[in-house]
């Protein structure tokens, strides 16, 4: 077995048996970045400096035997998580040259139970994008290309720079953030596992805002059990954040191998939409036939509020984001472009700081809650929200978890989709009820289309319910077998180091 | 009641409503830790949630709420257990988060009522619309540079109540009434200083004129007015400047103005048109403020004696005038004060005492109750002395005086000077003799029916005891001299 093959899983078990160090670990994935990242623009910020002292921090511990669940284990931090000292730029030009001088709440978790931060993972602007084109520090290139061509496909977004780099073998997995799918669709289309838990699971003290109401954090990984390990050091009651939830955090990797037997499974009929590639519907009802195989009952479900709920998430988000955003004016810790007044500067401010996507969405969340207009979209898409979460416990109260399709295609190429933006946000149409009812949502990569390229399908659980969504997610995990390598990844650069030792 | 403005074309009555900014007293912000001390250096007192740095959460302080639901309780109002806070967008240098947290549609405190009293010994009940709870924002300096602000921002975050009343007072007198009276009730409570110099209470008039009888017309904001008198002139300023717009054939406009001391006028600030559209919703990062039942029921047990029931307690057990009462209970250690001396005394000899020389003295020499040369132990020395007929009210006067000069007591005032009241008959009568022997004509004139000479004889004898004489041992002497 070489490096570029460890799972977080695998790799834990080498530290412990001291079959490599945390250092060479490290130096391996530093290696890789700097061989492919150039290539997919995968990371913003490379902090080789940090890793590798945080890797020998860890290398002493684990001498000492004192060893966390993380320790050792090098990370991709999506770049909207504020690390103290290292840059955090969100994607966007306007924040370019801020250094937070505090830490999240997550990233700090995940630096208590022993991890080692490789650097940051590029993303869309402030979140904004389902293809990662809108950052301002260039599109991410997905690590995998259609059979026969080589066009360059978008990784999806907004974590597409934490989801390349895991695919491409570049970090054993990454912290993202969903606030309408940007977990689970990136997972997706670069062949990854990607849970966004139950809204209140992880602080979000600490992470940039973008829909303070939708914004969730959770990781990616390779496989199912690597995000439940990661899930279990991020998550956590916070009392920096108000609507953090005062939950126990279970043991979630324990939760990936308890099976399905005798769990139902319910199938939304809502989300079989007219436009879906027949290949994703085919990879649907074979996910559903393994789970069956497995033990489980499929049952047919309806959520008839489910048509509403792009809508409805493209006027919740964009009002809450305009707010959020105002902080972004020149005055503190942005960069400024001066004017004569204190109205021009802000207007120079943001129009030089923020990109296309950001403006076009304060510009529609500015409206949606002008007077007039509030009662018309924001109240009632509220109202609206409140209805997609009563279709959900209404079928949980028959299910234990849904089965859906994570994206209505598979990764499309840079600048495709890019003419309307409709078009674009069609993309998180399965995966937005799960953020306007913040119910928990795991992708799973479960097979590839005609292309070659990854499809992901979606497991939906009850709040606060995510060891459900890891048994099911684990279970499909085991039945697709999904083995297929990305053509872009990590060389074996260290292989050759490795000790000889018992095998795992 | 009878305030009205005489226009050209008759009299117009006013229509004023306030809206209070009331600075909340704690140690930290309303939704950050950091230090709310007045008069810090800038930019000392300032946590990253209040710079509106990313990522960052505004967390509820308890100890705001605490504050925000005993003023609530203080105005006998309704408490709202649900209340929830909301976004209040614009965008201003001072303003970090380019957004307020206040509460708009869901207070935490609903109506309630204040009483005023009036110069003639009349009360008014005030009503109060709500209180909500919201957080105060920067502070701009624009004099310390020909081209740049600065920005202050240790304010920023503080907690504020903003307190509205009804439309209901009607005259400049009742509008300074019911912010002294806030002000007092705010300040018995400990919830907010009231020091409106130091800003910590602001007040917005909204002023509109009508004639008798008619639905309200068009009202103006005066924003910001920084005084009791201010506002009493702003109201009057902006009113008299209304009726000269209506009688002129004009029309008011909504409008916002602020009030200029210095030229005793209002002038517009912004009109209607160009108002903020504050895109209010409400604020994802907090959940909404549920309070508890037996919370607020511990509250309000815990709640001090307030001004209304002390007033209401000072007339039934001293006995006092309701004008009097007030005047003692609008400050609690003036209050705290009268009651000390009052203990065990002549409770209405003691608020004379209180109301009269002593407040005088302290005007005189501007000093406080804390301040003051003269303890109310001290005080209520004096009050002994004049019970046990030690010394009369005319030396308690001088005593008074010497205490205020010196800081002794009035017991070894009295001692020191020899001012003990001579109660000695045979003294007196001789002082009488010697005082009727002086003055033989004037004597004739009282026998020949002058018995307002009565009055002369008194002083006479007086002034030969050197003002110790027992009155009433004196009168008796000389009537029975004269008869």
């Amino acid at each position: 077995m070489s490096m570029h093959d460890l799972t977080l899983a695998t790799a834990r078990d080498g530290l412990r048996r001291k079959r490599f160090s945390a250092r060479e670990l490290t130096a391996h994935f530093l290696d890789a970045i700097e061989v492919i990242n150039p290539r997919i623009n995968a990371f913003i910020t490379v902090t080789p400096e940090l890793a590798l002292a945080q890797a020998a921090a860890a290398d002493a511990a684990l001498a000492r035997g004192e060893a966390g669940p993380l320790t050792g284990l090098p990370l991709a931090i999506k770049d909207l998580f504020c690390t103290a000292g290292v840059a955090t730029t969100a994607g966007s030009r306007i924040l370019e040259h801020f250094v937070p001088p505090y830490e999240s709440t997550v990233t700090a978790n995940l630096l208590r139970d022993g991890a080692v931060f490789l650097g940051k993972a590029n993303l869309d602007e402030f979140a904004m994008g389902s293809s990662n084109m809108t950052s301002a520090f260039g599109p991410v290139v997905n690590p995998w290309t259609r059979r026969g061509d080589n066009a360059p496909l978008v990784p999806g977004g907004s974590s597409g720079g934490s989801a390349a780099a895991v695919a491409a073998r570049l970090a054993l997995g990454a912290t993202a953030t969903d606030t309408g799918g940007s977990i689970r669709q990136p997972a997706s289309f670069c062949g990854i596992a990607g849970i966004k838990p139950t809204y209140g699971r992880c602080s979000r003290w600490g992470i940039v805002a973008f829909a303070s109401s939708l914004d969730q954090a959770g990781p990616v990984a390779r496989t199912v059990e690597d995000c439940a390990i990661l899930l279990g050091s991020m998550a956590g009651f916070d009392p920096k954040d108000s609507t953090s939830a005062e939950q126990a955090v279970p043991d979630f990797a324990a939760a990936c191998k308890r099976g399905v037997r005798g769990l139902r499974i319910g199938v939304p009929r809502e989300y079989r939409s007219d436009g879906m590639p027949p290949e994703i519907e085919t990879l649907w009802q074979q996910g559903l036939g393994w789970l069956r195989e497995q033990g489980a009952s499929i049952v047919d479900v309806s959520l008839p509020h489910t048509k509403y709920g792009l809508a409805t998430y493209y006027i919740v988000a964009p009002a809450e984001a305009s707010s959020n955003l105002a902080r972004y004016d020149g005055v503190r810790f942005t960069d400024r472009s001066e004017g004569a007044d204190l109205i021009e500067l802000y207007e120079n401010t943001r129009a030089d700081g923020f990109g296309a996507e950001v403006k076009r969405r304060i510009m529609i969340g500015t409206y949606v809650l002008s007077a007039g207009y509030y009662d018309a979209y924001y109240l009632r898409a509220q109202k609206v929200r409140a209805l997609i979460l009563k279709d959900f416990t209404d079928v949980f109260r028959d299910v234990d978890a849904l089965v859906t399709p994570t994206a209505p295609s598979a990764a499309f190429a840079q600048g495709e989709k890019m003419d309307d933006p409709v078009t674009m946000y069609l993309n998180d149409v399965f995966t937005v009820p799960a953020n306007m009812s913040g119910i928990p949502g795991l992708s799973v990569p479960a097979g590839l289309d005609a292309n070659g390229l990854p499809l992901g399908l979606q497991v939906l659980g009850k709040p606060f319910d995510e060891e459900t969504v890891f048994a099911v997610g684990a279970a499909l995990e085991r039945a697709a077998g999904f083995t297929t390598l990305p053509s872009l990844r990590a060389p074996s650069l260290r292989a050759p180091s490795l000790r000889a030792g018992a095998e795992p | 009641m009878s305030y009205v403005i005489e226009g050209a074309s008759g009299p117009w009555e006013l229509v004023i409503g306030l809206e209070v900014h009331a600075q909340v007293i704690s140690r930290s912000k309303l939704f950050s830790g950091a230090a709310t001390d007045f008069g810090a250096e800038p930019n000392t007192q300032v946590s990253f949630v209040d710079a509106a740095f990313p990522g960052m959460l505004p967390v509820i302080n308890r100890a705001c709420v605490a504050q925000a639901v005993r003023t609530g309780l203080g105005l006998r109002a309704h408490i709202n257990l649900v209340s929830r806070f909301d976004r209040k967008n614009y965008f201003y240098a001072d303003l970090p988060a380019g957004y307020q947290i206040s509460q708009y549609e869901h207070p935490i405190v609903g109506a309630g009522v204040i009483e005023i009293e009036l110069a003639d010994g009349s009360t008014r009940q005030i009503g109060v619309t709500r209180l909500h709870l919201e957080q105060d924002a920067g502070k701009s300096l624009h004099d310390q540079d020909a081209t740049k602000s600065y920005i202050d921002l240790n304010r920023a975050g503080v907690a504020l109540m903003e307190i509205v009343s009804e439309p209901d007072l009607r005259t400049p007198e009742e509008a300074g009434a019911y912010l002294r009276k806030l002000r007092t009730i705010l300040r018995y409570l400990g919830t907010c200083d009231g020091n409106m110099e130091e800003g910590s209470m602001r007040a917005d008039v909204n002023v509109s004129v009508r004639r008798a009888g008619e639905p309200f017309r068009t009202r103006c904001e005066v924003k910001n007015v920084n005084s009791i008198r201010y506002v009493m002139h702003a109201i009057e300023a902006e009113a008299r400047r209304q009726v000269a717009v209506w009688e002129d054939g004009g029309e008011v406009v909504q409008e916002t103005r602020l009030y200029d001391p210095a030229r005793g006028e209002t002038r517009s600030l912004r009109s209607k048109e160009d108002a903020h559209d504050y895109r209010y919703f409400p604020d994802p990062d907090l959940l909404p403020l549920v309070l508890e039942e037996d919370w607020v029921a511990a509250l309000k047990a815990d709640l001090p004696e307030l001004p209304d029931e002390k007033r209401a307690r000072f007339v039934r057990d001293y006995g006092l005038p309701a004008y009097d009462s007030g005047v003692l209970v609008a400050d609690q250690v003036t209050a705290d004060f009268y009651e000390t001396v009052a203990k065990g005394r002549d409770a209405r000899l003691a608020a004379n005492w209180v109301t009269g020389d002593f407040f005088a003295a302290l005007n005189r020499t501007g000093t406080t109750i804390e301040t003051s040369p003269v303890s109310s132990a001290a005080l209520g020395g004096l009050l002994d002395l004049l019970a046990d007929q030690t010394i009369n009210g005319r030396i308690a006067k001088e005593v008074f005086e010497a205490m205020v000069e010196t800081g002794e007591s009035a017991a070894a005032i009295v001692e020191a000077r020899g001012l003990r009241q001579v109660t000695d008959t045979g003294a007196i009568d001789a002082a009488v003799d010697a005082v009727l022997a002086a003055h033989p004509d004037k004597l004739a004139e009282f026998r020949s029916g002058k018995d307002k000479l009565f009055g002369f004889f008194v002083g006479q004898v007086m002034k030969a005891m050197a003002g110790k004489g027992n009155p009433a041992l004196v009168n008796d002497a000389l009537k029975q001299k004269l008869s």
